[in-house]
């Protein structure tokens, strides 16, 4: 639970604080003071400490753990491993699909990848458990493992017909068509790489479960411990005031949280767990490893006539990832014909999950690739190649877009980067020792869609409160809740306070695929609609009212202020007003499902995703939209590359804060550079471990390596796709990065570098 | 991280005497010995903090010479106005080592003492093999992720880089380590692997770098520090070349040169075949290049870290070229 200090934030610019008001994060000066606790800051009486052993094979049975140093160690209070952990019942899958086994344990006897938990320490301290977890000492039967997507004993895979997209003969075509390309593009596992590490603090009283966890899905996160310990749903609590980063990695209970609330359930005290920084690279799935093929034939005048793409990620031997690659492929152009597989590929690795956009990120990299690589083919410029080839409607499901300014985004985006003056040939553009290059890729994500629910209430004092248990990662939840409850009620922001982050609160389905501001402002517009309903009701109607002697058929609140529409009467503050009519609180609880919803519907609703709508539902298909303009420098000696100069235009449609969107749109640039030069995950082959799981050698982004990064929205209010007309924001600009920038290191150096990420050995 | 006891130490002579005992390690910024501690590689068992000893954190700097306290940080130094008109190459190189908050905390003493980051060494539960951290253990790296590693001064017991850009800079002028009793020249501070690939330094226990002295010259008033990296801040050298240069009065005839490499050696490493092939002869982009190249004689890579053989002289020759042009 959290309450902000919105004074901090307010404006008395009723513009700022609109929905679609420029307001600051309203949580900002709390994370910037160091005053907001994150989950696992909170300090409990008799707080224990638990530390976890990880396999140091890839692949094998444990045969044996000794655990008697460790036992007799300082301060510790149990060692438990797959013997001596209470057992768990089976949970169901983030779809609500049951179990395939009906018990669980979270530490292995099976090793299936390098770092997976075998045994865990709990101790008093800190030190304590981590030093006693050094003595615990494990045996294994070792097997060979299989290492990634290239190891020899990989194969082929399995083939995922669900991601199966045909139409035309795509092959008939591809062979017929007067101008060919082909290529393969790589991307390499990549992690989430969050500042704030996942773990968890776990305490039981009775039966009841208290849970602090960065989480980006309350509710499922609480089903999955309610099932694993066969309580009640409502016996668990899930608390995240904050998350210092998820990108995808925290909507999971995963098996260090389980090892947790086992431990702290056997031994009847709190138990706080927290992943060090090379469990964070080993405990839970970053982006799968994915291979694509993508082959493009076209006329001599660059229509497409044919895309054959075939794809493959990489999943685990005992857990399955699908990274749908064909999935910006089968909707970026137009083209008669097209084929789109995919395979999975089982490997000795953590399931991989899902980070920032899974799918359409490496999806955009092959086919944005391959497009640049047709037109310079054909001679013809990359930008235009796009136009010629433009969707007017769904390729895939022949639906009409609900909006799509994607031609708007690529003539606002080459203006502001001055894409015409670029010079056709590759190395053509010099300063001194550096090549300069341009380049271009176009991006989308689709508008996932779901409901939501939340409570808004009046109180009072004339302030007003929503509560849900949505989240904020840094995206800005607090902020634009709070500017759309005050402009539906009525108030200044500076008299709303946002409570989230407890499940215990209303209730809220998954914070991914860019879905959460559309779902919770509806929710709350909603919520907020009702608690302004009933406050002017009761003024219309209580016989204690004021303004019932007006006879008004309404009134109108503004500022916290009742008055009638022509301001004849009296006016009141909602305070006076609630004090005049005895009144402590107007509550009201607001969703966007149907009347009829079943409780059951409901609880699935919030716990799996099984209920999202699909962005293809009804006559309309519903996407945002982007397209990058990059200047990479390259140093002709060294091969370094840096980018220079990005110009990103978007569509999301309409944006509730467009200061909040555009930090967000900047955040996925950022990320997406990092995924073009830096982020690459490397595993020793010999014994398929991660090596460099460590900020200081996964190579993140630093602010030297970012330049001016300038958003233009070119969005408009979609009312397809939500209530308030916005579409997805936080996936959407990290799509097309990547390949924006290998197409400008092509044009800079003529090298075409189609394995990400592009470090300097691969150009020099 | 083992428990361990801790000694704060008021004086050298106090430090001397505390790190002679066995499993004593000396600790002043922190910022490599905490992280090994973590890591499970570092393991002492009495750590003695001289971070408050009085007077070892002096900067003082002429034309002759540069002395440089044991304590004093790396952003004091490199922030130091006469060490950037008269060593620019060291304060070049202290600016692009690691990141702003380390070098608030790291020392001069304390950077020399550095270890290297081979992923291998740095991960004992998973790597028992590493013959820096267990003499005779084998080395896991070879045969496995050698990107980062050194191609110059390797031996069959280690191929782990020296990863530290100070000394680089320190070796190419002919600095010198204090150690109290003794004075050493840099270049013989550190130690190729060899069959021992333990022996990193010619440290005795109970020695405690008090000092770093560097002599003024021509070639340290003219240098530069030239990093190459994938990231362009806080990241090790994938190569890297301190160069100093003092030209005839023709102003383009090589007097005097020194070039040292980072980033592809055991050790900083000082080359002196190039050195020779430039002195006397015409500062031209052709001749610079080629006698680049020498440096990279008797260079064996081990796979994944064979840009480097082709990176290093394009380093040295940018880092000459770029000192040519300001003549
Ligand atoms: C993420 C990261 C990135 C980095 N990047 C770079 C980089 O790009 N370039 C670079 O050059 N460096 C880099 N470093 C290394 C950094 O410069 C060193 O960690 C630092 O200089 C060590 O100084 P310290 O005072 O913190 O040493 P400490 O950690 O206190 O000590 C290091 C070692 O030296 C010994 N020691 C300390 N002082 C003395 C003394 N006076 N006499 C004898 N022995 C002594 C200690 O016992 C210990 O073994 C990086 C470090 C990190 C963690
Ligand atoms: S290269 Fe040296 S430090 Fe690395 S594993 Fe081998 S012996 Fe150890």
């Amino acid at each position: 639970m959290t309450v902000h200090d919105m004074k901090h934030a307010a404006s008395d610019s009723a513009r700022l604080e609109a929905v679609g008001g420029r307001l600051s994060r309203v949580d900002g000066p709390a994370k910037i003071t160091g005053a907001a606790k994150y989950a696992f800051e909170q300090q409990l009486d008799g707080l224990t400490h638990a530390v976890l052993v990880g396999a140091t094979i890839a692949a094998g049975k444990v045969t044996a753990i000794d655990t008697r140093a460790a036992e007799t160690a300082p301060g510790v209070l149990a060692v438990l491993t797959p013997d001596t952990i209470m057992e768990l019942r089976g949970a169901s899958d983030w779809f609500g699909n049951p179990p395939a086994l009906s018990t669980y344990c979270p530490l292995a006897r099976e090793v299936t990848f390098s770092g997976q938990h075998v045994a865990a320490v709990v101790a008093e301290t800190f030190e304590q458990a981590v030093a006693a977890a050094a003595l615990v000492k494990v045996w294994y039967d070792e097997t060979p493992a299989i290492v990634d997507l290239s190891d020899g004993k990989a194969g082929d895979g399995i083939a995922i017909e669900a991601m199966t997209k045909e139409w035309g003969d795509a092959q008939a075509a591809f062979a017929e068509a007067p101008v060919r390309i082909c290529a393969a593009y790589n991307t390499p596992r990549e992690f989430q790489a969050a500042m704030e590490p996942h773990g968890l603090i776990a305490r039981w009283q009775g039966d009841e479960l208290t849970i602090w966890e960065p989480s980006q899905w309350l509710d499922g996160m609480a089903r999955t411990y309610a099932e694993w310990f066969g309580v009640p749903f409502e016996n668990v609590r899930l608390v995240s005031p904050y998350i210092g980063g998820g990108f995808g990695s925290k909507a999971l209970a995963l098996a260090h949280s389980a090892v947790a609330a086992a431990a702290a359930k056997m031994l009847g005290r709190p138990v706080k767990l927290v992943l060090n920084r090379p469990q964070n690279f080993t405990s839970y799935g970053g982006r799968a490893a994915t291979r694509q093929t993508v082959a493009i034939g076209a006329d001599r005048d660059g229509k497409i006539q044919s895309i054959v793409h075939r794809g493959v990620n990489e999943t685990a031997v005992d857990g399955m990832w699908v990274e749908p690659l064909g999935s910006v492929t089968s909707i970026m152009y137009a083209t008669p014909n097209f084929s789109s597989k995919q395979n999975v590929v089982r490997v000795n690795t953590v399931v991989p999950g899902a980070k920032r956009a899974p799918g359409e990120n490496p999806s955009a990299f092959g086919i944005e690739c391959a497009i640049d690589e047709l037109a310079h083919e054909l001679g013809i410029d990359p930008l235009e190649m796009r136009l010629i080839n433009y969707a007017e409607q769904d390729p895939h499901t022949k639906k009409a877009w609900s909006t799509r300014q994607l031609r708007e985004a690529f003539a606002a985006g080459a203006e502001a980067f001055g894409w015409a003056k670029r010079s056709p040939q590759p190395r053509s553009m010099r300063d001194g020792h550096q090549l300069i290059g341009w380049g271009v890729a176009a991006g989308t994500y689709p508008v996932r869609r779901a409901h939501g629910e939340a409570v808004v209430k009046i109180l009072a004092d004339g302030s007003v409160e929503v509560e849900s248990s949505s989240i904020d990662m840094g995206q800005g939840t607090y902020t634009i809740l709070a500017q759309t409850a005050a402009e539906t009620v009525g108030v200044p922001v500076s008299q709303v306070s946002v409570k989230l982050g407890d499940s215990h609160f209303a209730r809220a389905g998954v914070t991914g695929g860019s879905r959460l501001a559309g779902v919770m402002t509806g929710a709350v517009y909603k919520a907020a609609g009702q608690a302004l309903d009933e406050l002017v009701g009761l003024a219309l109607s209580d016989p204690r009212s004021p303004f019932q002697a007006l006879q008004a058929n309404t009134l109108v609140v503004q500022d916290g202020r009742i008055a009638s529409p022509r301001g004849e009467g009296p006016e009141l503050s909602i305070a006076e007003f609630l004090s005049a009519v005895g009144r402590d609180q107007i509550e009201a609880k607001g969703d966007t499902l149907p009347v009829n919803t079943t409780p059951e519907q409901r609880y699935k609703n919030y716990t799996t995703i099984a209920m999202s709508i699909p962005h293809t539902e009804g006559d309309w298909s519903r996407y945002s939209w982007c397209a990058h303009f990059v200047e990479v420098r390259v140093d002709e000696d060294f091969g370094t590359v840096r980018v220079s100069r990005v110009v990103s235009a978007l569509d999301s449609g309409r944006l509730y804060n467009p200061k909040l969107a555009e930090s967000q749109w900047k955040g996925g640039i950022i990320m997406g550079i990092g995924q073009a030069l830096l982020e690459e995950g490397i595993v020793d082959r010999r014994h398929g471990r991660i090596v460099n799981g460590n900020f200081a050698d996964y190579m993140l982004p630093t602010n030297a390596d970012i330049p001016d990064i300038q958003t233009i929205s070119v969005g408009i209010p979609d009312p397809h796709s939500s209530a308030l007309g916005g579409k997805g924001v936080g996936e959407l600009a990290i799509v097309g990065i990547a390949p924006a920038i290998a197409n400008a290191v092509f044009h800079a150096t003529g090298k075409r570098v189609r394995d990400l990420p592009i470090t300097l050995e691969k150009l020099i | 991280m083992r428990d361990f006891a801790y000694v704060r130490a008021d004086s050298v002579e106090a430090a001397r005497n505390a790190a002679a005992l066995p499993g004593a390690m000396l600790l002043a910024g922190g910022t490599t010995l905490v992280d090994l501690a973590k890591c499970g590689v570092a393991e002492p068992a009495t750590v003695i903090d001289i971070s408050h000893i009085d007077g070892l954190n002096a900067i003082d700097v002429s034309a002759d010479r540069a002395v440089f306290g044991a304590l004093a940080k790396m952003s004091h130094v490199a922030d130091n106005p006469q060490v950037k008109s008269l060593f620019p190459a060291v304060s070049e190189a202290l600016w692009q080592a690691a990141s702003a908050q380390l070098r608030n905390m790291a020392t001069i003493g304390g950077n020399l003492m550095q270890r290297t980051r081979c992923p291998y060494f740095r991960d004992p539960a998973n790597f028992p093999a590493c013959n820096k951290r267990a003499p005779g253990s084998g080395c896991s790296a070879i045969g496995g992720v050698t990107r980062g590693h050194a191609v110059l001064g390797i031996s069959e017991a280690c191929i782990a880089t020296y990863p530290g850009d100070l000394a680089v800079a320190l070796v190419a002028f002919g600095a010198e380590v204090d150690l109290g009793e003794r004075k050493l020249k840099v270049e013989d501070f550190f130690l190729a692997p060899g069959a021992t690939a333990e022996r990193e330094h010619d440290i005795r226990p109970g020695e405690v770098i008090t000092a770093i002295e560097i002599p003024g010259s021509a070639v340290a008033r003219r240098s530069t520090y030239v990093k190459v990296r994938d990231r362009q801040s806080y990241e090790f050298a994938a190569a890297s070349a301190a160069v100093g240069l003092e030209l005839e009065a023709d102003r383009r005839t090589v007097h005097d040169i020194r070039v040292a490499l980072g980033g592809v050696a055991t050790k900083p490493w000082r080359v002196r075949a190039v050195e020779e092939a430039l002195k006397g002869k015409p500062l031209d982009e052709d001749t610079v290049r080629k006698a680049s190249e020498l440096a990279m004689e008797g260079a064996v890579d081990h796979g994944a870290n064979h840009y480097k053989i082709a990176l290093a002289p394009r380093v040295i020759a940018r880092a000459i070229l770029k000192l040519g042009e300001t003549a």
